[in-house]
């Protein structure tokens, strides 16, 4: 409980000081994981409209393979990432390992199986509901998965927060493919590692709290923006 | 006028699982009138609109129209009998078909208020489709479908969870395209309706075209023993 | 939200602005001693040279050297190091400072430890009266110098029973489980010193030479990894056993304990 307590006032004390290396870790996780969301996001999205739209051979398999991913341990990915990055890996050459760049590479890796599954689920519904009208006006595929997209926005912004969210706590792989370096690739979740480890739960816990606050401050502020839409468009 | 009539169907049978839908049908649709479908739940009503209108899988012999297929299948529309909305706003559910064969953004938007007066929308083309009542819903969709101005327009029960207001208005709306040399296709089950529309009737029965002909004739004198018994308002097998 | 974007390109510029910019991977036990806050600074305004940590295990560490993804790495694990020289990893092996290791047990001290004669005695006491000892077990430099003074002692730790939790975890987290499971545990002094979550855990023992822990530079050989940057890597040699290294070093202290000797060979 004394640590909890402790943790609750340090959190504060280092909110209001403005603390720099604070600011710096916190802009460098949102740096990371918002990079990372909104190139997972590219991916995955119209990846879920495909996978609803098209009734191809492989499509059950991807289904299957991207549901099994979801349970994919970060660990696992970093370590995959960290091989191929490594100076003798395949992609050495390009100097990637221990930089943001990498984290970002994991990250993707690990939310876009996550937002490609439930954008598919959400837009699976939506396609039933349009099907008939789509094929009746001649659409091509890419039309569909257009329409599937801008009119299932709301659903799949759930899919992506749902990524964000498990983007942004994720620690155990951008811990092997970040490095934790001091004002190059520590960001919230590898600080909190490292403070834990040094058995300042205080500080970690600090840190912890800040983290769930971003996080939340990150969710309504996506509410409060398509809140924002459906009043002005609708 | 028309290069798509006449439109041609022989040996046309629409399955599913096996089980056939509707068919074999052997039909001649020539370029003018309001052709009304009618018939007992079942009898195929809806499965061939969909045939010939191309979205219902055809398992055996042909539906040609006159043009080639892929002419055919731009000019014409259909309105399905629970309205689909685009989960977007009125004026973008009209201009949507527009706006997916090209039409740019301003042009859309102009005929989009045009067509929103004809079908009486012109108060609501900021909202939310889905915020709409039935008979706005159906008439929205009736919009949608003719603002590409198609030559042929396939109507399921347009008018099936309708009131009387609503009803007398989309049938205005129908009338109206009609004279205006639009090609009617439409299936219901309200006689009424059927009488006030058609020009020729197809009357379907456990998936065949049971008896077909003009409007006035088969109403007044029909030949077969089941069509004058679905009139009287006899349970017909 | 442009704002947030102006603050990422600053996050992202003063990365880029620093002039020279290695990599050296570390121990975790060099890390949580806090010697590397008073290095580092020191480093960058005599040099010039930003060096970026990677904070990882022994066994991490050289095959992160193996691999080529670091410049230099900063370990202390004799044998180990030796078979990495040898493998054509690094240049050269530079001695630089030694800490030492103690162990860590409850204030109860049932085994005795806090009596014990020799390193072998504490661990032989331990084994004896089963008390719960918490093991690194994670092929870091600490964790084979713990199996070694188990050999050391006679003992086989793969015999162990029950009372014999290997976490498979860094330093902290070792004593953080410790803490919780009021064991004995072997530790560097300068990580037991800086941890936070002591509990009611004490240092018993201490001062046995064979306790003592010899942390050596290695170059990653530039002949194997052609991208290792080794002039930045001797450079940086050349300042841990300068004078002004030696003085940061043995002045660095914890609750007024000194941690580290300096004994490179000038």
């Amino acid at each position: 409980m004394g640590d909890l307590w402790d943790g609750l006032s340090q959190a504060f004390f280092l909110l209001v000081t403005l603390d720099g290396d604070l600011v710096e870790i916190t802009l460098r996780s949102l740096q990371v994981t918002l990079s990372a969301l909104v190139i997972a996001s590219v991916i995955a999205l119209p990846l879920g409209a495909l996978l609803a739209v098209r009734r191809f051979r492989l499509r059950r398999v991807t289904i299957a393979v991207l549901n099994a991913l979801m349970g994919l341990p970060p660990v696992v990915v970093g370590l995959i990432v960290y091989i191929l990055l490594s100076r003798s890996g395949p992609f050495g050459v390009m100097g990637l390992l221990f930089t943001p760049t990498a984290m970002i590479i994991a990250q993707v890796i690990i939310i876009v199986p996550l937002i490609a599954s439930i954008a598919h689920q959400a837009l699976r519904e939506l396609w039933t509901e349009y099907h008939d009208l789509l094929i009746s006006m001649n659409t091509t595929h890419v039309q569909r998965m257009k329409a599937l997209l801008w009119d299932g926005r709301r659903a799949l912004l759930t899919a992506s927060l749902a990524g964000f969210g498990r983007a942004i706590g994720e620690v155990g792989a951008i811990m092997i493919v970040g490095g934790n370096i001091d004002h190059a690739t520590r960001v919230l979740t590898t600080a909190i590692a490292l403070e834990t480890s040094k058995g300042d739960f205080a500080l970690a816990l600090a840190l912890g709290f800040i983290l769930i606050g971003l996080a939340i401050a990150v969710n309504f502020a996506i509410h409060w923006l398509t809140q924002t839409e459906r009043e002005g468009r609708w | 006028m028309s290069r798509m009539f006449p439109l041609i169907v022989e040996g046309a049978v629409t399955r599913r699982r096996g089980k056939v839908l509707v068919g074999p049908v052997d039909l001649r649709l020539e370029a003018r009138g309001v052709t009304v479908v009618i018939g007992p739940n079942g009898a195929g009503k809806t499965s061939l609109l969909r045939m010939l209108h191309g979205i219902a899988r055809l398992n055996e012999g042909r539906v040609q129209w006159a043009c080639d297929e892929a002419e055919a299948r731009e000019r014409q529309a259909f309105v399905f009998q629970t309205p689909v909305m685009l989960r977007r706003s009125v004026r973008e559910n009209l201009t949507y078909p527009l706006r997916i064969s090209g039409v740019g953004r301003k042009a859309a938007e102009v005929a989009a208020e045009g067509m929103a007066d004809k079908i009486g929308l012109s108060g609501a083309l900021g909202r939310s489709a889905l915020a709409l009542s039935g008979g706005e819903r159906q008439k929205l969709a009736l919009g949608r479908a003719l603002i590409r101005e198609p030559e042929v327009l396939f109507l399921d029960e347009p008018c099936a969870a309708l009131d009387g207001r609503a009803m007398r208005e989309v049938e205005a709306i129908l009338l109206a395209a009609a004279e205006g040399g639009t090609r009617l296709i439409m299936s219901t089950h309200n006689m009424g309706q059927a009488r006030r529309l058609a020009s020729e009737v197809v009357f379907l029965l456990g998936g065949r075209i049971h008896e077909r002909g003009a409007a006035e004739t088969f109403f007044d004198n029909p030949e077969t023993p089941q069509a004058r018994a679905f009139l009287r308002g006899d349970i017909v097998e | 939200m442009k704002t947030l974007w102006v603050a990422f390109a600053a996050v992202m510029w003063t990365v880029q602005v620093q002039a020279e910019e290695m990599k050296m991977a570390v121990t975790t036990s060099f890390h949580n001693s806090g010697l590397s806050d008073v290095l580092l600074p020191a480093i960058r305004d005599d040099l010039g040279l930003e060096v970026q940590l990677l904070v990882v295990g022994t066994g991490q560490a050289l095959r992160l050297g193996a691999a080529g993804d670091v410049d230099a790495i900063l370990v202390h694990s004799k044998t180990a190091e030796e078979k990495f020289l040898a493998e054509g990893n690094g240049t050269h092996r530079r001695e630089i400072m030694y800490n030492d290791f103690v162990f860590i047990g409850p204030k109860s001290d049932i085994a005795a430890v806090g009596i014990a004669t020799s390193a072998s005695d504490a661990l032989q006491k331990i084994a004896a009266s089963e008390q719960t000892f918490v093991s690194r077990g994670d092929d870091s430099g600490t964790h084979k110098k713990e199996l070694s003074l188990w050999r050391g002692a006679g003992l086989n730790a793969e015999t162990f029973g029950d009372w014999y939790r290997a976490v498979g975890a860094g330093m902290g987290a070792a004593l953080n489980t410790a803490a919780g499971m009021n064991a004995y545990v072997m530790s560097d002094r300068a990580s037991w010193l800086n941890f936070g979550n002591k509990g009611d855990l004490a240092l018993l023992y201490a001062g046995d030479p064979v306790l003592f822990n010899q942390y050596a530079y290695i170059p990653v050989n530039p002949e194997k990894h052609g991208h290792v940057q080794h002039d930045l890597a001797m450079q940086l040699e050349g300042w841990l056993v300068s004078d002004r290294a030696k003085e940061l070093i043995d002045g660095y202290q914890i609750n007024g304990e000194t941690l580290f000797v300096f004994n490179a060979v000038q």
